[in-house]
C-alpha cells in the first residue's frame, strides 16, 4: 500500500535493507522502481548506507524514501538528523516491532519517543504521521512526500507489523505529474549558468548554529499550525475519551463500540499526526471530558504528550501492552468498564 | 656555446604564505629565502631573491616547480 | 611579452586555505580544481566533502557541494549519481573517513561499480581531531592514542583499502600517488585526470589514493614531512597503479 502510494506520489528513489516485519515494502519498491524508466532501487549494504543514499538522491532533487523496522530505524537516525539539519526532504517508514534491542517481530509502539523527539542527535523534530488503515496509509504517504518537499524536512510514517501485514481494499490517488511539482531552487545538479550551491550542516560559528536552530524551531511551529490532525469518534457526549493511534486506535475503536452497546458514554480520539501533536484538540475536549484513557502498545510514551497537552486540566489514565502483545477489543472494553465505574462516570 | 636559458620571475604573496618553505626546498637555483619580517599571520614568509650577481644559468627560469608545490597558491609565475 | 604561467584555477574560490603550513590537502584541492577546469566538467560537477580536516572543502571549491556524514561519502555520491547519471560526482575523503568508519559504504559502492570518482587522502592520522591513530597509521608511528607508536600486534597493521577495493569487480581504475614532490604532484594530476575520464566514459568506480603530508600531527617540518613520505610511507603504501581496466576505452 505504502509502496504503490509512494510511486504515485512521485517517489523515484528507494534504498533499503532487509528487516522483518516490513520486507514486503522493500520488495514492492524493487519491482515498482524497475518498471519505471526513471526509478532507482538499491538494496543497500546497511541501514546507514540506505539513508545516506536517500540523502544523495534528495540533494539531487528526487522524491526519495527508505523504510525499516525499529532496530534499523535506530541505525538510520544519523542520516535523519542530517536530513533535518540540511533541510532536505525524504520519507522514512518505520514499521515498529517489539523492543528494545533485537526484541521480536510482533507489532508494537515502543518507538514513539524516538520518532516524535527527533530520534537522532541535535535540536530537531521530524514530522510523524500515524495511519490506522490501509486507505489512510496510502493517503498519508502522498501527504508525507508533499510535506517533506513543502517544509524541507524528513517525514516519518509510523506504523507497526499489524499495519504492515494488513490486506484491505484501497483506492489510490492518481499519480502526480512530476513536471508540475514546485521547482527546487536548492538542488545540486551542477552549477551551469548559476553560482555554485552548497548543502551542509557544519556550522562552526555558534551564533550561526543558533540562528539555524531557531529557524528550524520556527519551521516546526508553522508545521504545527498547518498540518496537525486527529480523528474523533463518538466524543460528543463522552465522559471518557480513549486516546490511541495506529493499530491501538483500531482496537480501541472496537472496544468503544462494545461499551457503547452497554450504555457507557465513551469516545475515541485518534491523532494521526504525532509530531506535531494535536494538543489543542485534546484541550478542547477537556472542557467537557474530565477523564482520558491513553492506550498504547508500549509501557507509556504518548501518554506524556497527552499530559503535556492537558497541563492538569483532566485526569489522564493509562493502559499499555508492550512487547508485541496485541490486545483484543474485549480486553480494552473490560479496562474501560472498570475505569468508568471506578471514576463513577455513570453518575450525573 | 652558451645555451639560451629561459627568463622567468615569480611573485610570492607575503600574506598567503604560511612559511612551510617547500618552495625554497625545491627551487633548482636556490632563489627563495626566508624573509626576516613577520607577516600578519605571524609567519616569516618565503621571499624571492634574485640578485644581479647570480650567474646567468642560476637565474629564475619560470619553471613553476615552486608554485606547483606551494600548498597555499601564494606564488605566481611569469615567463618570457 | 611576459606571460603569467601559473595562477589560481577557476574552480577554486578566492579564499585563504585554513590548512596548516605544508599540508597536502590544499595542493590536492588545487590539482582537483585544475583537472575540473582542463576537462571542462566543473559546471556539471557535484562534490561530496567529508568529515575531517577537509570538512571545509566547500569553502574552496566553486562547484556544487553536498556534505556527507563521516564515512558516508560513497553512499551519498551513489544517491546523487543514480539520480543524475550525466553529472560528474566525486567524493573527497580522508583515511579515517574512508578506511575506518566508511569502509562498508566505500567497498560496496566500488563493488556495485558506482560510476563516481573518489579522492582518498591518506596522511596516516586523524588530523582534525588532533592526531589519533588512523587506519593507515604506520607500524611504530606515534599518535596521540598509540603512545610509543602503533603496535601491529595490539592495534593491527595499517589497512590497505585501495588493494581491497581493487579486488571488487566493480572498480575500474585505482592508483596511489603522493603530493610530496614536484614529480609526484604531476603524477597525481595525471591520475586525477584519468579517474575523471574513467567516470566520463561511464566505466565505473575510480579512486585516487594520495599520500599527503601532515607536518603538524607528524610533528615534523614541512620539508621533513615531504621527505618522510618518500622514505617511510611509500614503503608500506607504494606509489603505483593498483588497478586499471580502462584499457583503450579512454585516451590518456
Amino acid at each position: 500500500m505504502i509502496g504503490e502510494a509512494a510511486v504515485r506520489a512521485g517517489c523515484r528513489f528507494y534504498a533499503g535493507y532487509p528487516i522483518t516485519p516490513q520486507n514486503e515494502l522493500t520488495e514492492y519498491a524493487a519491482s515498482a522502481m524497475a518498471k519505471l524508466e526513471d526509478g532507482t532501487f538499491i538494496q543497500a549494504e546497511s541501514e546507514i548506507a540506505a539513508i545516506n543514499m536517500v540523502i544523495g538522491a534528495s540533494m539531487a532533487g528526487a522524491r526519495a524514501m527508505t523504510s525499516s523496522s525499529s532496530p534499523g530505524i535506530s541505525l538510520k537516525q544519523e542520516g535523519i538528523s542530517y536530513l533535518a539539519a540540511q533541510e532536505l526532504p525524504a520519507v522514512i517508514v518505520n514499521t515498529m516491532r517489539g523492543g528494545p534491542g533485537l526484541g521480536n517481530i510482533a507489532p508494537a509502539q515502543g518507538d514513539y519517543f524516538q520518532a516524535t523527539r527527533g530520534g537522532g542527535h541535535g535540536d530537531y523534530r521530524t514530522i510523524v504521521l500515524a495511519p490506522a488503515s490501509g486507505q489512510e496509509s496510502a493517503d498519508l504517504t502522498r501527504k508525507a512526500f508533499d510535506y517533506a518537499d513543502k517544509y524541507l524536512t524528513p517525514v516519518m510514517i509510523l506504523g507497526d507489523g499489524m499495519m504492515g501485514q494488513m490486506m484491505e481494499p484501497v483506492e489510490f490517488p492518481e499519480p502526480v505529474d512530476l513536471s508540475k511539482l514546485p521547482p527546487k531552487p536548492w538542488v545540486l545538479d551542477g552549477a551551469v549558468g548559476r553560482p555554485s550551491r552548497l548543502i551542509r550542516s557544519l556550522l562552526l560559528d555558534t551564533s550561526v548554529e543558533e540562528d539555524h536552530n531557531w529557524k528550524l524551531a520556527r519551521k516546526y511551529e508553522t508545521i504545527a499550525r498547518e498540518i496537525v490532525g486527529g480523528e474523533t469518534y463518538m466524543t460528543e457526549d463522552a465522559r471518557l475519551v480513549i486516546i490511541a493511534y495506529g493499530t491501538a486506535a483500531r482496537i480501541a475503536k472496537g472496544a468503544v463500540k462494545r461499551v457503547r452497546e452497554i450504555g457507557l458514554k465513551v469516545g475515541l480520539f485518534r491523532p494521526y499526526t504525532l509530531f506535531p501533536y494535536p494538543n489543542r484538540m485534546i484541550v478542547e475536549m477537556s472542557r467537557f471530558v474530565k477523564d482520558f484513557l491513553v492506550f498504547e502498545m508500549s509501557t507509556g510514551q504518548m501518554v506524556e504528550d497527552v499530559k503535556l497537552a492537558l497541563e492538569g486540566r483532566s485526569n489522564v489514565h493509562f493502559y499499555g501492552r508492550p512487547g508485541g502483545i496485541v490486545s483484543t477489543p474485549d480486553e480494552i472494553s473490560k479496562e474501560i468498564n472498570s475505569l468508568y465505574h471506578r471514576r463513577h462516570l455513570e453518575e450525573e | 656555446m652558451a645555451k639560451k636559458t629561459k627568463k622567468g620571475r615569480i611573485t610570492i604573496d607575503r600574506e598567503l604564505c604560511k612559511g612551510c618553505y617547500l618552495c625554497a626546498w625545491v627551487c633548482p637555483n636556490h632563489l627563495i629565502e626566508v624573509s626576516d619580517k613577520l607577516n600578519q599571520k605571524g609567519y616569516y614568509p618565503a621571499e624571492f631573491k634574485e640578485t644581479d650577481e647570480k650567474e646567468e644559468n642560476h637565474k629564475c627560469t619560470g619553471c613553476a616547480i615552486c608554485a606547483t608545490i606551494c600548498p597555499d597558491i601564494a606564488i605566481e609565475v611569469y615567463r618570457g | 611579452m611576459e606571460k603569467k604561467v601559473f595562477q589560481r584555477p577557476k574552480y577554486l574560490k578566492d579564499a585563504v586555505f585554513h590548512y596548516c603550513p605544508g599540508c597536502g590537502h590544499s595542493i590536492i584541492h588545487r590539482l582537483l580544481a585544475e583537472v575540473l577546469e582542463e576537462l571542462d566538467i566543473g559546471d556539471k560537477a557535484i562534490g561530496v566533502p567529508p568529515a575531517g580536516c577537509a570538512v571545509l572543502a566547500y569553502n574552496y571549491f566553486d562547484v556544487d557541494m553536498g556534505e556527507a556524514a563521516h564515512g558516508r561519502g560513497a553512499a551519498v555520491a551513489t544517491g546523487i549519481k543514480r539520480i543524475l547519471p550525466d553529472r560528474i560526482v566525486f567524493t573527497y575523503q580522508g583515511d579515517g573517513d574512508i578506511a575506518a568508519i566508511g569502509t562498508a559504504e566505500t567497498i560496496h559502492a566500488a563493488n556495485r561499480g558506482e560510476n563516481v570518482t573518489v579522492i582518498f587522502v591518506n596522511n596516516g592520522t586523524y588530523g582534525m581531531t588532533g592526531g589519533q591513530m588512523a587506519p593507515t597509521t604506520l607500524p611504530g608511528q606515534n599518535s596521540t592514542t598509540t603512545p610509543g607508536g602503533r603496535d601491529p600486534d595490539r592495534d593491527g597493521p595499517p589497512i590497505d583499502l585501495s588493494q581491497m577495493l581493487a579486488i571488487t569487480k566493480g572498480s575500474t581504475y585505482i592508483e596511489r600517488t603522493a603530493v610530496n614532490s614536484y614529480k609526484n604532484i604531476k603524477r597525481t594530476k595525471k591520475a586525477l585526470t584519468k579517474a575523471f575520464k574513467t567516470q566520463m566514459a561511464g566505466l565505473g568506480f575510480s579512486l585516487v589514493e594520495i599520500l599527503s603530508p601532515c607536518p603538524t600531527n607528524w610533528k615534523m617540518s614541512s620539508v621533513d614531512a615531504a621527505k618522510w613520505v618518500d622514505e617511510t610511507m611509500t614503503k608500506i603504501f607504494p606509489l603505483k597503479v593498483i588497478k586499471d581496466e580502462t584499457g583503450k576505452r579512454i585516451d590518456n
